[in-house]
């Protein structure tokens, strides 16, 4: 046993110089390297990988032991020598150099290097790209509403400042149509405290990120958007970087240039297989279709980087997008996104089929925060018991869709009738809208209280009698043109 | 270093062992042989807490509580000679701690809004001045758990100060009443063996072990919750055991905070276990402004917050429920009535799945490991209702919430604790994104108090109560049945003796198991009013066999007003007046009488 005769107060670091050099690998394994031997490097630290022929690869150590250190390499270990590739540790985690000024209007790769012809990110304060746990004490509850002009959205999902708010789709489906419209008509933009867009492609196709660079150039704010493209070609084991870098600027320009800032991360379904495929890799023991036990976790420290702070002006919205295996909601990646989300946007392809746009299905669909950023003073009084009662009517009125497919429309009762035009109604006019259609949030509303008046006031006990004077019954007097004002008590 | 963690005394030179290996929040050191099992240790400079979780042969293996980004070979490993407690003493309540109980609001203040590595501070405040008045006076005989005196908490909280559980003598030394701070020595206590005791307002508790009582009662009070679907069908017991399974978005966090507001227990424990940090912000926000309606003051002021949220380390997620527990325990031990919740039980048994995956434990079900059960089993046996060590009747009730991986509840969290527990609140998808709340499966979901419960509920409503229930729940299982068909063929296709079934059950459903969280007279129900909206759904629903039976269609009853009335009782009537549903009583008898009477003079 050794013993030293230093006090408990002395605490030891190992102590190394700040850069480690090494040649030579064990072992090459998927995205994996193995370095025998090393001494003085510590968990998590950022890699530089060396080659004969090419830049540098970066990386970062997985796990240390005696025997050896556990590189995960961002750009893939192809064309790696076993005998003359060297390793430099670089004595820090993976770092980011963050202001407002060397990143907006840029477009950077999945690391954070440029791919727009500009200066690298230098100047700035360097930080973390992990980020630390907010401490829930100083978080503020989010309750500032954001007008999307999208009524799925304002009037029964609504989304405010702080929120992280996902878009379940699939494969095919109109969720980068959505996403580009919310950014363009989103309130928050017209902020005076100013406003960033930061937009993170893991993995998708040229084509796509193209698309949301021209909706952003369109709609005149490319200046305030910063994109980190991880396309579709490019290496996976760089998706695992890419949101956390876009993150760090994120929170740099909320809570330190107290800027209202809207994260879109697409697409998180390519981000979860890259995990995956480096844990296999690792030969870790797989929980649910593959993917780790700790999926959630590292979702989690993805996701709950959104919010607001006391003391501290701006703010992290965050909209990730994923498109669900098989459109499948029971799937480990939107399941445990859903987990940790507040909420999330579901997008449905029976309602694509009969083209309605936005297809948003309402039903499994949740804003979380909605209840705290509706009301009096942020929407209107009866915003929570509309959005209610257009729930429960239409949860009912696919029931009814249901049954009249299975006896015919023609032997379903009455009442049910109603229910099913309410539905044709609700998906056609209320749902649909055209991708330039940016409503304010009364006319959503008032929308709303059309559908539900087309039922009889029975139906309606989710509202309040006064409300259905005031709104609903206001409505068809108005519409019908009959002078029954002075009924009024 | 800012770390106000003790040191061992002895000012023995200490050895440290050194890292040898680092895999995400597992480290191993050597040597083991300085370490004990469970034992606290401090890793690297800046003294990352951790625990001994294994020691095999040369090597110890270490679960550390914070990140080890950094931590590399041959960094220091100290251990601190005692295993992983709690502080226990005054200034509990109306606080917020991680997973190993460091002070949330104080961090904040000294550190920022970030929570940084290697940044502590003590759980209990070490100025504050306590008014202590002795109960107990030198030279009586003392044995752990008795109540040495009192300190006022919160204006509505006592707090009794504890003999240590292991603690037991003669009391040599106690201090007058007056002003004392954690830190000060307010008594002695010898032992038989000559061991002399300091007791000061606080002592320490090893998180992972049970807090001694006299005995286990078996519990026949309610726990009411002013939740219909619960304390009417699915009731639990102070002292007793409840999960609260569903997919995401289906309840779960909105039940654990109404049941946060609203019980009738004397102290709330809640744990965030990896789940969001707004949610803890909501409750931080929320629980100051509301009012206790029993006490008249803020619900903070009887409210301990526990938060190991999603993003903070896994290992400390792990001890968080432990952590809350234990103080749970103490606050039983004072004689007081405790609830804790547990939000999410997944996410600490996916801690546990984490740090076993790390030590390359051979996984049992779904990359669980094979102690997953007994785990479980040991947290939910710390719930009861027990005789205290003092002599008083107290209670820890557990509520958890399980989060089963895409709603499946034959996963193995949810199976298990299916086990453990006598109430089963079984949270419904469909039931949630038809916006029908609480979404609680009535058909899947039970409780095993129920016959428990009833001699109170005789006792505060009156005969009945649970002939009632039975009566609400046949209906509710014969309208199951029906709507089989009903999905096939239509609401129409039914004779109006089963129509009937259908309109009760659906009156039980909207009128009396909904009840919005967010509404605010419908928010609490007290045990009257829930009673009240019972008997009188059910009075109808007994009338209205009398109109089928004369054969008058049933849709003329439906459209009566008294019917539009009992829907919107639930958020119109607040107090827990009979008098008001005496009213609409009387006009539901009005109102069939003369449809009856009518319809009978037309017949003839
Ligand atoms: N009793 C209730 N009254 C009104 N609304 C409710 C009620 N319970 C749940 N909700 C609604 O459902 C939403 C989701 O509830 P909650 O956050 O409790 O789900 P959860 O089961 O905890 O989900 P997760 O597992 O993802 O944490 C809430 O934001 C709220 O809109
Ligand atoms: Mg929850």
């Amino acid at each position: 046993m050794k013993t030293t005769d230093q006090p408990p107060e002395i605490f030891r670091s190992s102590a190394r110089p700040s850069i480690l050099e090494y040649i030579g690998l064990e072992r090459i394994n998927g995205p994996l390297l193995v370095v025998q031997g090393v001494k003085g490097a510590s968990f998590d630290e950022q890699v530089e990988i060396l080659v004969a022929k090419g830049p540098p690869r970066q990386g970062r150590v997985l796990s240390i032991s005696e025997e050896c250190a556990v590189i995960e390499v961002f750009e893939g270990t192809s064309g790696l020598s076993q005998v003359s590739t060297r390793v430099r540790f670089l004595g820090h985690p993976f770092e980011l150099a963050v202001s407002r000024e060397e990143v907006m209007g840029r477009v950077f790769d999945g690391l954070g290097q440029p791919l727009d012809g500009g200066p690298l990110l230098t100047k700035g304060a360097r930080c973390d790209i992990n980020g630390l746990p907010i401490n829930p004490v100083a978080r503020v509850y989010p309750e500032e509403f954001i007008q999307t002009g999208v009524s799925a959205i304002d009037g029964m999902n609504t989304l405010v400042r702080g929120q992280k708010l996902p878009i379940f789709s699939g494969s095919g489906l109109a969720h980068n149509e959505l996403a580009a419209q919310i950014v363009r008509q989103a309130r928050l933009l017209s902020d005076d405290q100013g406003f960033a867009v930061i937009f993170a492609a893991m993995g998708v196709r040229h084509d796509e990120a193209e698309g949301f660079r021209r909706s952003f150039e369109e709609s005149g704010v490319l200046q305030n958007v910063a994109m980190f493209l991880n396309l579709a070609d490019d290496p996976a084991v760089e998706r695992l970087i890419t949101p956390r870098v876009a993150l760090t600027v994120a929170e740099h320009l909320a809570f330190e240039e107290g800027m209202h800032v809207l994260v879109l991360l697409t697409d998180m379904t390519n981000y979860c297989e890259a995990l995956r495929e480096v844990a296999t890799s690792k030969g870790e023991v797989p929980s649910r279709k593959g993917y780790p036990g700790y999926l959630y976790s590292d979702l989690a420290s993805i996701y709950e980087r959104a919010g607001r702070l006391q003391n501290r002006p701006g703010s992290v919205t965050q909209i990730p997008i994923l498109t669900m295996p098989d459109d499948d909601i029971t799937h480990p990646i939107p399941d445990l996104t859903g987990y940790i989300t507040e909420g999330q946007i579901v997008l449905d392809r029976s309602l694509a089929a009969k083209s309605v746009y936005p297809p948003v299905n309402v039903l499994p669909s949740l804003s979380r925060l909605m209840s705290d950023g509706i009301g009096p003073g942020r929407t209107r009084e009866d915003h929570q018991d509309i959005a209610n009662q257009l729930y429960a009517a239409y949860a009912r009125a696919r029931e009814a869709q249901r049954l009249a497919a299975i006896v015919g429309e023609e032997d379903i009762s009455p009442i049910d009738k109603l229910y099913l035009r309410l539905a044709r109604e609700f998906e056609a006019r209320f749902l649909g809208q055209r991708p330039d259609e940016n409503r304010t949030i009364r006319e959503t509303l008032d929308l709303a209280w059309e559908l539900v008046m087309l039922l009889p006031e029975q139906e309606l006990s989710r509202l309040k009698p006064a409300d259905i004077d005031s709104h609903g019954r206001g409505q068809t007097r108005a519409g019908a043109q009959v002078p029954w004002g002075e009924e009024d008590e | 270093m800012n770390n106000s963690r003790p040191q061992i005394q002895g000012g023995a030179p200490e050895a440290l062992a050194e890292v040898t290996k680092v895999s995400g929040p597992v480290i191993k050191a050597r040597p083991a042989s300085l370490f004990v099992m469970n034992e606290l240790v401090e890793v690297g400079e800046e003294r990352l807490a951790g625990e001994v979780i294994s020691l095999d042969g040369e090597l110890a293996t270490i679960q550390v509580y914070e990140n080890t980004s950094g931590i590399g070979l041959g960094c220091s490993v100290h251990g601190l000679g005692l295993p992983l407690y709690v502080e226990l003493g005054p200034g509990l309540i109306g606080r917020i701690f991680d997973g190993i109980q460091r002070p949330l609001q104080e961090l904040c203040q000294q550190w920022g809004d970030f929570i940084h590595r290697g940044r502590s501070g003590a759980p209990l405040d070490r100025e504050h001045l306590w008014t202590f008045s002795p109960l107990r006076s030198a030279g009586e005989q003392l044995s752990g758990g008795e109540i040495l005196g009192e300190v006022a908490e919160s204006p509505i909280l006592t707090h009794r100060v504890l003999v240590p559980p292991e603690v037991e003598g003669r009391l040599e030394r106690i201090v007058p009443p007056g002003d004392y701070t954690l830190d000060d020595l307010i008594a002695r206590v010898s032992s038989a063996t000559g061991h002399s005791h300091e007791l000061k307002l606080f002592h320490r508790w090893p998180v992972r072990k049970i807090r001694p009582s006299r005995k286990r009662l078996l519990s026949a009070d309610p726990l009411i919750t002013g939740q219909r679907v619960i304390d009417t069908f699915f009731p639990l017991t102070k002292g007793g055991t409840a999960a609260i399974p569903g997919g995401f978005g289906t309840g779960k966090t909105i039940t654990q905070h109404q049941l946060t507001k609203w019980t009738d227990a004397d102290i709330i424990v809640y744990i965030g276990c990896g789940e969001r940090g707004n949610e803890m912000t909501g409750v931080l926000t929320d629980l100051p402004r509301l009012l206790d309606p029993r006490s008249g003051r803020p619900l903070i002021e009887r409210t301990i917050l526990v938060a190991n949220t999603s993003d903070m380390p896994v290992a400390a997620r792990e001890a968080s429920i432990y952590t809350g527990i234990t103080i749970a325990e103490y606050y039983r031990d004072m004689g007081y009535d405790v609830a804790l919740m547990a939000d999410s039980t997944s996410r600490w048994a996916e801690a546990l799945r984490e740090i076993s995956g790390r030590l390359e434990e051979m996984p049992a079900e779904e990359g669980f490991p094979a102690y997953l059960a007994s785990r479980l089993a040991a947290f939910y046996e710390r719930a009861g209702q027990v005789i205290t060590l003092a002599n008083n009747t107290g209670s820890v009730t557990l509520i958890g919430a399980v989060s089963p991986p895409g709603g499946d509840f034959s996963e193995p969290v949810t199976s298990h604790t299916k086990r453990f527990v006598q109430c089963f609140w079984a949270l419904d998808k469909e039931l949630a994104s038809g916006r029908y709340f609480p979404a609680i499966n009535y058909l899947q979901s039970y409780s095993g108090y129920s016959r428990q419960v009833e001699p109170w509920w005789r006792r505060r409503v009156g005969e009945g109560w649970l002939e009632l229930r039975d009566r609400a729940m046949e209906i509710l299982q014969e309208d199951a049945k029906l709507q089989n068909i009903v999905r096939l063929l239509g609401e129409e296709a039914l004779p109006d003796d089963q129509k009937r079934i259908i309109e009760g059950a659906r009156l039980l459903k909207d009128g009396f198991l909904q009840q919005s969280a967010f509404d605010e007279i419908d928010s609490y129900a007290g045990p009257e009013k829930q009673f009240f909206l019972l008997e009188i759904i059910l009075h109808l629903f007994d009338r209205l066999a009398e109109v089928v039976a004369a054969r008058i269609p049933l849709f003329r009853a439906l459209e009566l007003p008294a019917i539009w009335a009992i829907y919107r009782l639930k958020s119109t009537l607040k107090g827990d007046e009979s008098a008001p549903f005496q009213a609409l009583r009387e006009q539901i008898d009005l109102e069939i009488d003369t449809l009856l009477r009518r319809h009978h003079e037309s017949s003839f």
